[in-house]
């Protein structure tokens, strides 16, 4: 497909302009969004724009378990007590001058490190500019999204080689930053600029404004004082395209194109073929088609299928941290550590140290203790633990229509009171040849509900697939530090094996198999036999898994929430069918 | 720091702004929340109402701004200080940011006073720094649970009590809570909700026209922002002006008998739990008075206020998507024309 290749070669020339790009003004574009796995791409990418930086630019490394304090500025604890007069560290924001920070692994830092970044963006003044690495997988949670909507590029490195990203001159760089202020761009490149944001679903002002930035800079490093067409055009595709929610209406809308065409216009017979350069309509489209041309193909494909494109997970309720050593909550107790990498307790400090006074001798002159890096305590916190409900919905032909309708029913009425609870709902349905994630773990009822009603029915029974994404997403959940609860919504009847192999018996197999995975996670579970008399077989698949049993003939909705209700609570009560 | 982007050079989002004067106007009416897209400017215009707030009458150096007429005892500051000095001071607009630490927020041992002169002081935190000012959440409903509680327990009581580390520390902190948020990446705790005073729901605007204009002001401010400020002082001195003339007028301004029976009745229609909805809407509908110079509420500031009031109040299903700021249109509709 020739559309393809142009868009490839389009993507291609965008990146290899980007560190130029970047390196002209780093705070008036946020900074970068590298995703991709570490690599040679991207320290060539870091690299080759450290090396277009002023020189003696800083170009500060941060961890993604970096801490408030060491962002904003704090007291270095141990040199005080080393030195025994106060000794102040500034802080990265403070260090990182005119520079950049490099977050790695962005995906990780933690909520309250990306705010601080974010709000440090938003200051109005000179600044530094963020490059964040994003090394997470499809379906892991990136970067805060305060902190992604702020960096106007979004680059996708996978799968590119070193040669991808050409060196840039210094000379050219530093001749457009001194040219940068005297560009100007004409209100007609911005009007197109602003029209294909709108047709390509970006909302953001923000995003527009980081666009026609961009092509300002692009114009300064191309020696020209006004914005071109070409100039308009990278910046669409370096920053509207990765942004694209919707593919423009023509393209978007196959029902439009079955429409009756709209009589043509008069002036277009007039008009010859090719309209004269410098139309704005024309160079709108352009802008437009160019950045269409280049949208990435999986975001390209996700647009077509009428799927919105996949964003992070929300941030709520995430953490990595596996119960008790918790960064944030509340305080549980003390342990020894470097006050750096938590949050020091002065109390529990000065505690374990005054028993030593006498043996340390005189305290440092003006301290009246003598504190030393070994006496230090931490606070350990604990965050209170969400819970986290997993449907697995049997969406297969042999549940029958309604018990589909009556289970999508019964999420909904349970969204309805997680979200009082806070707690968090995911739905696994399975049928045909697969079991997907229809509703990933959320507290939004608004999106959960969209989720739910694309849910179709009818196909084989993939019961094991189903377990087994269940299971995948419980152990993931609890990894996140909440408690999964997986309820099995199933008649106990598969005849599609793992992998979409058919076979009644080699499929109840393998629903087995997965029951057993399970049981191995020590899940909490609930099976729902949603068949019209009680099924032995789903009895069975719940004694394997460990799990609570339910039989529900004749459910509706209601009886349904109910009894997941009833389960619940028995299963937090620790009671055993 | 310098000095943020004029409020009145905002392209748009007159619901917003007006949320916002509203609040500015009447700082008990339990703040705003602003849910919507990312990118319309929210914090920008949080960021630029101090600008054009009459500054405040603070007592020098008290680090909990408390004015001429609060109390000697109102704070660790001032209860310990022997004369009280006045001076005028900034309103101030604090950001509390995600993932904020408790210590952040609610003040907490003072480390370099402990470490250095083994005294035990109070570090006063953002609660603190945003007394009798804004505090801005941006993403609320991403907000922890632990920090939601003390917000809602700080909001109500106007007041911020710290027993911990040994300290015991309660000083005032009456802010007015502005959230933003997009409920589709989490929704907000009920009890959270219904603190928020005023609710608005803002787009990027679709028109082109407005967004070309939004950038271009913004690109000019950026390249020139002390031109750009001056360009904007006039309407920005008009417009505090007119803040600093409603709130002189608010309480002068008359409730009718028949206004409230009015505004009762649409609150039951609407059914609206407690009577909260009922005294937000008389509230801001007299701030929307006050701030056109208005002396008595008319039905064009209840037509202005109640979506502003009310829609985040309706019981509703959870599920029911139909927008609650058409309700709160019907309603109003069909109680003029009874």
């Amino acid at each position: 497909m020739s559309a393809t290749s142009t868009g490839d070669d389009l993507r291609a020339a965008a990146l290899a302009v980007a560190p130029a790009l970047l390196a002209v003004d780093p705070k008036a574009l946020g900074g970068v969004l590298l995703k991709g796995p570490a690599g040679p791409v991207r320290d060539r990418f870091i690299a080759t724009l450290t090396a277009a930086l002023p020189a003696g630019s800083p170009v500060l490394p941060v961890p993604c378990h970096v801490g408030p304090g060491r962002l904003i500025g704090e007291i270095d604890t141990t040199a005080t007590l080393a030195a025994g007069r106060l000794i102040h560290d500034p802080g990265l924001f403070v260090r990182a001058g005119r520079g950049l920070l490099v977050l790695r692994s962005a995906e990780r830092l933690e909520p309250s490190a990306a705010a601080l970044v974010a709000l440090a963006l938003d200051e109005p003044g000179e600044g530094f500019g963020i490059v964040a690495c994003d090394e997470s997988l499809a379906d892991e949670d990136g970067p805060a999204r305060c902190l992604a909507e702020r960096l106007a590029l979004h680059l996708d490195l996978t799968g590119l080689d070193e040669s991808a990203i050409p060196a840039t001159e210094p000379e050219v760089v530093a001749a457009a930053r001194d040219r940068l202020a005297r560009v100007t761009v004409a209100d007609a490149a911005v009007v197109r600029l602003a029209a294909a944001a709108s047709a390509l679903g970006v909302r953001s002002d923000r995003a527009l404004l980081h666009c026609v930035r961009a092509a300002r800079i692009l114009a300064a490093l191309a020696r020209r004082m006004t914005v071109s067409d070409a100039d308009a055009e990278t910046a669409a595709i370096l920053v509207l395209a990765p942004r694209a929610t919707r593919l423009p209406q023509a393209a978007a809308d196959p029902a439009e194109a079955e429409d009756p065409p709209p009589p043509p216009p008069e002036s277009e017979a007039d008009n010859p073929s090719d309209p004269p350069p410098g139309d704005p309509a024309v160079a709108e489209d352009r802008v437009l088609d160019a950045t269409v041309a280049a949208l990435p193909p999986d975001l390209l494909a996700a647009l077509s299928a009428g799927k919105p494109p996949a964003r992070g997970r929300s941030p709520a309720g995430r953490s990595r941290d596996t119960g008790a050593a918790s960064a944030r909550g509340r305080q549980i107790g003390t342990r020894a550590g470097d006050p750096r990498r938590g949050r020091l307790d002065l109390l529990a400090s000065v505690r374990s140290a005054v028993p030593w006074q006498r043996l340390r001798g005189a305290p440092p002159s003006g301290a009246r203790l003598s504190l030393r890096p070994a006496d230090l305590r931490l606070k350990r916190l604990k965050n209170r633990k969400g819970a986290t409900t997993i449907f697995c919905v049997d969406a297969s032909g042999s549940t029958a229509l309604e018990r589909l309708a009556e289970a999508k029913g019964a999420v909904e009425q349970i969204l309805a009171d997680c979200y009082v609870r806070r707690d968090e709902v995911a739905l696994v349905a399975f049928r045909g040849q697969e079991a997907t994630l229809i509703v990933p773990p959320t507290r939004s009822l608004q999106r959960a509900r969209a989720c739910l009603q694309a849910l179709p029915g009818g196909g084989g029974t993939p019961l094991a697939e189903g377990i087994a994404a269940a299971c995948r997403l419980g152990v993931d959940t609890a990894r996140r530090g909440r408690t999964p609860t997986l309820v099995l919504i199933t008649d106990g009847r598969p005849n599609i094996g793992f992998g979409g192999i058919a076979g009644r018996d080699r499929a109840a197999e393998d629903a087995t198999t997965a029951a057993r995975e399970v049981a191995a996670h020590h899940l909490r579970a609930l099976v729902i036999d949603s068949s019209a008399r009680p099924e032995p077989r789903a009895r069975a698949l719940a004694d394997t898994m460990g799990a609570l049993y339910l039989a529900l003939p004749h459910a509706d909705s209601a009886s349904l929430h109910r009894a997941v209700q009833a389960g619940s609570a028995a299963l937090a009560a620790g009671v055993k069918p | 720091m310098a000095e943020p982007f004029p409020f009145t050079a905002i392209v748009g989002q007159s619901e917003m702004k007006q949320a916002l004067l509203v609040a500015a106007v009447d700082p008990r009416i339990g703040g705003v929340l602003i849910t919507g897209d990312r990118g319309t400017g929210k914090s920008t215009a949080v960021r630029g109402l101090a600008a054009i707030l009459p500054p405040l009458r603070v007592v020098a150096d008290c680090p909990y701004r408390c004015g001429p007429g609060d109390s000697p005892e109102c704070c660790p500051h001032c209860s310990s200080a022997t004369t009280r000095t006045l001076g005028t001071g900034p309103v101030p607009v604090v950001d509390l940011p995600l993932g904020a630490t408790e210590d952040r927020v609610v003040g907490a041992l003072d480390i370099e006073e402990a470490l250095v002169h083994g005294r035990k002081r109070f570090e006063p935190g953002l609660l603190a720094r945003a007394n009798r000012g804004f505090l801005y959440v941006d993403e609320v409903n991403l907000l922890e649970d632990h920090l939601v509680d003390l917000l809602l327990d700080v909001a109500a009581s106007g007041e911020n009590i710290v027993e911990r580390e040994g300290l015991s520390v309660r000083h005032p902190a009456r802010f007015v809570l502005i959230g933003s948020g997009n409920p589709e990446e989490g929704e907000l705790r009920p009890q959270l909700l219904d603190r928020f005073g005023l609710s608005v729901e803002v787009t990027s605007p679709d028109d082109i026209d407005l967004r070309v204009e939004a950038v271009k002001r913004r690109e000019s401010f950026d390249r020139d922002a002390n031109a750009f400020h001056a360009t904007w002082a006039r309407e920005q001195q008009r417009l505090a002006r007119r803040i600093a003339a409603a709130r002189k007028r608010l309480e002068a301004i008359e409730v009718t008998d028949m206004m409230r029976r009015a505004i009762a009745g649409l609150c039951i229609k609407l059914g609206t739990d407690g009577l909260r909805g009922e005294l937000t809407l008389i509230r801001a509908a007299r701030a929307l008075a006050a701030l056109e110079g208005d002396t008595t509420i008319a039905a064009n500031h209840l037509r202005q206020a109640a979506p502003l009031a009310l829609r985040h109040r309706l019981r509703r299903n959870p599920m029911d998507e139909a927008g609650s700021r058409i309700r709160v249109e019907r309603a109003l509709a069909e109680a003029w024309a009874a």
